[in-house]
């Protein structure tokens, strides 16, 4: 990312005037743009950016009349999300002329954003694999990355594209804004062209134009996109306020400057250059992200002991205030940042990763216990499945963007995660969730219209039963293999015994050789052992887990649903109160009848168009799961196959080693 | 199952089949044996006879109270087949039939096949194994009741011990070992002798111990290799029902596992037949050849005690003839037993020796084969899955 924008400086000025029409354009579209992509992710982010406007001007919001406080956030939007659009389009151009190797994107880049723009949904497949130059880069990154092989790109190519569009709805705005600010600081520190505030942006930022690319929400989308903004935004305020971050203010400031510039122009090639920009960017930052966790370390005694774990990070992202950096974290941190993520992004049918479950009985153990080897490979997993945890947080490209993300990586003192702490509280709670979720999930007969997720539900499940068959199985085969270590062990001895009371000498010889045979193989059983765990078992826990998550975003989809049934459900309530109105003359309460269905068509077709949404999303994200799902079953049994080969291969040596010693019995 | 055996000039040739009416009338254990013989007391050159386990017991037992063969070890007696664990699972296959998809069904079906025929051939095998050695033993193999057991082609109407017989075989044992204990404490002339009983002491309660702990790990190595047999059945199910690219991988990998674990399972197998049956045969062997010492040190101890007697006799001058002949009687018994015993130890360590070399040889041979063959699958496999993903 760093190297784009140090490009960028030159082609400035010609980029200049296809900018302003990309903006123009997104002007004509702003409006809509920006008005479907708040309706568009209802709660969380679309709340932030008013959030925002209520923190910076709030004597504003509340003096002024709703509408003025409508048009108000609106407007702030707008403005900031096209000029950053504009600025990075700069990178865009720039890229072409510099780098020869990603040159040849030029010339395709133009194309796909119309289809982005007809198709959103069914695009980005095509496109992704359609599009060599977009994907040489990417390639650069991902073989970098997963060294392997050239089928790799594949997997790779895809989800950056998938992953783009996502960050369009939700997450955008708000990053944009703490992005914005933290840069600006940055910079004159770091070193960093100024170009970069805009790459960084660009990030973000040109995300609600595709989204918004249903053209036919701009008609209705206006309207009930302003109620539901404003509404949110008041329920939001109350929740976010207190840890809404200074960062969030300041940062509106700059975006509030940008406005007038873009409102006027658009080109579909923009934005489409912008995605691209965006993809690369997006496996940049995953090459450039690297997080390990190291020295699980006890604090305390006794029962309020517990383990911390250093997060190391290694970074040449902007984003992040330097390049190298550690923090200490504890178990219930993590799963704080999982809440956290969750209660923002999950019902916009993003797919949270979970992390590693609570163990009580482990962790006593550990508190517990002094130098036990179980509770050290308990430590070791865990620490292990912490990793795996943020380095798919991290990998998501929208949940990167999140500040809490870069908080928990970042800040050196977090506030304790209350709610994991009081395990049985919030379990219990969770658990009745879930119960009612079940419930509901019964009930909620949905006809499925999608084909594609009738079947990737069924997929899903199967999948996941499938996966918990074999992970018990494989978790078996640890055991079995831990305790054919283990005998092997004591037989190890027993030949040795036996050897040494063997009175003839070469025989004695050759049973003390076997026993050191059965020692080594010992040994190799052993790693093959926690090698069947650390690759095989837990890749496979992992993935139930995740296939979990997947069901997670089914339902959140399904819900969504829901609420659009209902509200259709509400409507045709109104309009039959109504017609009963009608047809019993009370004109007193009509205009209230039909106040009422105008708020309920309004609510309908926002509830459609969030559903719509979240299908999307949700069909990106499942993409995007079984492309690095695919990669990560291939990398994790190709290593774990690779120490088998290993195994065998060691085996081969200790026997060919005694070969001639039985041989020389006489 | 042939083996070829030679003693003295003779060709022997036992072939032994056993037959099984089906897994579900429960084993039934029974050989047949094919005997080709020159040896000049047989009456034909061929001939075949039909023997049940409780025969062989018999003929071991017969030799055992043969007082002539108390100078030699006596061939171990050929374990009882074990089928109670592959019974178990039988049983086990038949209550699950419902709960099971029709693959893992026949799979499992396949596995305790498998394992029956494994116990199958064992058995067999050890029960040739005694045979041979009577047939190779110069003395044995002129034995009367070898050549019934041999030749008699009816039923030799043996039947199993009764409660009665078997509560006197226990006490017999009790009276024994604590005679044993008694005996072993009488510190030999002989320095041989001295030196075999302490060895044999020792040894078999090694052997004993290894051939427990080589069960054992064996046993958990089949676990194993079921769980892999299993998780390739899995991944199998996995790859034909998942839609995505990764079905093929899947195939693959399941494929793959699907071969390894036949060879991680022949690998036990392998260790089961060349490593436990081996440490299992000299365990019932050393314990035969402390059987013969036991009854050289109960000769010697007769003898010296009949000497005692003699003295005690001289001393009161009462009942020397008798005292004298006794004590004869016990000196030649002692005599002929440690003359024919020390033979008998030397070759049995001879034919340990032999017997360990050639096992461990074939153990190393097998192993190395089983873990090249792995390593190939690994490696093709590997390449195909690095080549094509």
């Amino acid at each position: 990312m760093a190297a784009s924008s140090e490009r960028s400086p030159p082609p400035f000025p010609d980029s200049e005037e296809p900018e302003l029409l990309e903006d123009s354009d997104e002007g004509a579209d702003a409006f809509t743009g920006t008005s479907i992509s708040e309706m568009d992710s209802p709660s969380p982010d679309s709340t932030r950016p008013p959030k925002d406007i209520f923190n910076e001007p709030p004597e504003d919001i509340f003096s002024d009349p709703l509408s003025n406080i409508n048009s108000e956030p609106q407007k702030k939007v707008d403005a900031k999300i096209p000029s950053p659009s504009s600025d990075e389009a700069v990178d865009l151009f720039s890229d072409p002329l510099d780098d020869d190797s990603e040159v040849m994107s030029s010339p395709e880049v133009q194309n796909p954003m119309p289809d982005l723009l007809n198709e959103p949904v069914e695009a980005p497949k095509s496109d992704v694999l359609g599009e060599p130059p977009v994907s040489s880069v990417k390639k650069a990154a991902s073989s970098e990355m997963f060294g392997d092989d050239d089928d790799d790109e594949d997997l790779f190519k895809e989800p950056p594209k998938v992953v783009t569009k996502k960050p369009q709805p939700s997450g955008p705005p708000v990053d944009v804004f703490t992005e914005v600010k933290s840069d600006v600081k940055v910079k004159p520190q770091v070193k960093d062209d100024p170009t970069d505030l805009f790459a960084e942006e660009a990030l973000t930022a040109p995300a609600p134009k595709p989204s918004a690319g249903s053209s036919s929400s701009r008609t209705n989308g206006v309207h009930s996109e302003e109620q539901d903004l404003f509404s949110e935004a008041t329920v939001e305020l109350s929740l976010d306020s207190p840890r809404n971050d200074r960062k969030n203010k300041d940062a509106v400031k700059p975006s509030v400057s940008a406005p007038a510039a873009p409102v006027a122009s658009s080109s579909s090639k923009a934005p489409s250059k912008t995605l691209k920009e965006l993809e690369e960017e997006e496996s940049e930052d995953k090459f450039d992200l690297n997080i390990s966790i190291t020295n699980p370390e006890k604090v305390g005694d006794g029962m309020n002991a517990y383990m911390a774990y250093k997060v190391s990070t290694q970074t040449s992202l902007t984003m992040f205030r330097s390049k190298t950096f550690t923090v200490r974290r504890r178990f219930s941190d993590f799963l704080g940042l999982f809440e956290k993520l969750s209660e923002k992004h999950s019902q916009n049918g993003y797919l949270i990763p979970p992390p590693p479950e609570k163990s009580i009985l482990g962790m006593t153990k550990v508190k517990v216990g002094k130098e036990d080897p179980s509770s050290a490979e308990f430590v070791e997993r865990r620490r292990a499945a912490l990793e795996r945890y943020l380095q798919r947080v991290v990998s998501h490209p929208s949940l990167l963007q999140d500040p809490d993300v870069r908080e928990f990586l970042e800040k050196e003192e977090l506030p304790r995660a209350v709610s994991t702490q009081a395990l049985s509280g919030a379990g219990f709670l969770k658990m009745l969730n879930k119960a009612t979720d079940a419930v509901s999930k019964m009930t909620i007969k949905m006809n499925e219209q999608d084909v594609w997720f009738d079947e990737k539900i069924q997929d899903v499940e199967n999948e996941e039963q499938h996966l918990r068959k074999l992970h018990v199985m494989v978790e078996s085969l640890v055991n079995h293999r831990k305790e054919l270590s283990g005998n092997t062990a004591v037989f190890a001895k027993s030949v040795a015994m036996l050897g040494s009371s063997e009175d003839n000498t070469a025989l004695s010889r050759a049973l003390s050789q076997l026993a050191e045979v059965e020692d080594r193989i010992e040994q190799l059983h052993q790693e093959q052992a926690s090698n069947d765990f650390f690759t095989f078992s837990e890749l496979l826990a992992d993935y139930i887990r995740l296939l979990g998550a997947v069901r997670g975003c089914f339902d959140q989809r399904m819900k969504a649903w829901q609420r659009w049934q209902d509200a259709e459900n509400m409507l045709q309530k109104k309009r039959e109160a109504e017609a009963k109105l009608l047809w019993a003359n009370k004109p007193d309460k009509l205009q209230q009848a039909k106040d009422e269905i105008t708020e309920w068509e309004a609510k309908v077709t926002q509830y459609e168009r969030e559903f719509e949404r979240i299908s999307a999303t949700v069909r990106k994200e499942v993409i995007r799961f079984d492309k690095e799902k695919a990669r990560d079953f291939n990398r994790q049994v190709i290593k774990y196959l690779e120490s088998l080969l290993h195994s065998q291969q060691q085996l081969i040596k200790y026997w060919d080693a005694f070969l001639p010693e039985a041989k020389a019995i006489v | 199952m042939l083996v070829d055996r030679l003693g003295s000039g003779y060709k022997e040739r036992f072939s032994l089949f056993n037959e099984q009416e089906g897994l579900d009338d429960g084993p039934d254990f029974l050989s047949e044996e094919d005997r080709g013989s020159t040896l000049p007391n047989f009456k034909q050159n061929e001939f075949s006879v039909v023997r049940q386990h409780e025969e062989f017991i018999w003929l071991h037992d017969s030799f055992v109270e043969n007082e002539e063969y108390a100078g030699y070890i006596i061939p171990p007696a050929p374990p009882k087949p074990d089928f109670d664990a592959s019974r178990e699972k039988l049983q086990k296959l038949g209550e699950g039939e419902g709960s099971m998809t029709k693959e893992e069904f026949t799979k499992m079906k396949q596995e305790l096949e498998a394992e029956y025929l494994a116990i199958f051939k064992k058995t067999v095998a050890m029960h040739e194994v005694f045979l041979c050695r009577v047939a190779a033993h110069p003395v044995l193999r002129k034995d009367l009741n070898f050549h019934v057991f041999l030749e008699y082609n009816q039923d030799l109407s043996v039947r199993g011990k009764n409660k009665k017989e078997k509560l006197e075989d226990f006490f017999k044992n009790v009276v024994k070992s604590a005679d044993g204990v008694l005996v072993a404490g009488v510190k030999d002339v002989d320095d041989f002798f001295e030196h075999e009983k302490t060895f044999l002491l020792e040894y078999h309660n090694r052997v004993k111990d290894a051939s427990a702990k080589s069960d054992r790990m064996i046993r958990s190595h089949k676990s194993a290799a079921d769980d892999i047999n299993r998780i390739a059945s899995t991944l199998y199910t996995l790859g034909t029902q998942d839609s995505t690219d990764l079905c093929k991988f899947f195939l693959k990998v399941s494929e793959l596992f699907e071969k390894t674990r036949k060879i991680e399972a022949r690998v036990a197998a392998d260790e089961d037949l060349k490593l436990a049956d081996l440490l299992k045969y000299y365990l019932r062997e050393s314990q035969a050849a402390k059987d013969l010492l036991y009854r050289r040190g109960r000769a010697l101890v007769d003898y010296e005690n009949a000497n005692k007697a003699l003295d005690k006799a001289r001393a009161k001058n009462k009942d020397v003839l008798q005292a004298e002949t006794t004590q004869q009687v016990c000196c030649q018994k002692f005599e002929k037993i440690s003359e024919s015993a020390k033979q008998e130890l030397i070759d049995f360590k001879t034919r340990r020796v032999a017997a360990f070399r050639k096992n461990l040889v074939e153990l190393a041979e097998l192993e190395l084969k089983h873990a090249k063959g792995n390593l190939q699958l690994l490696h093709s496999c590997l390449g195909v899955l690095k080549g094509d993903t």
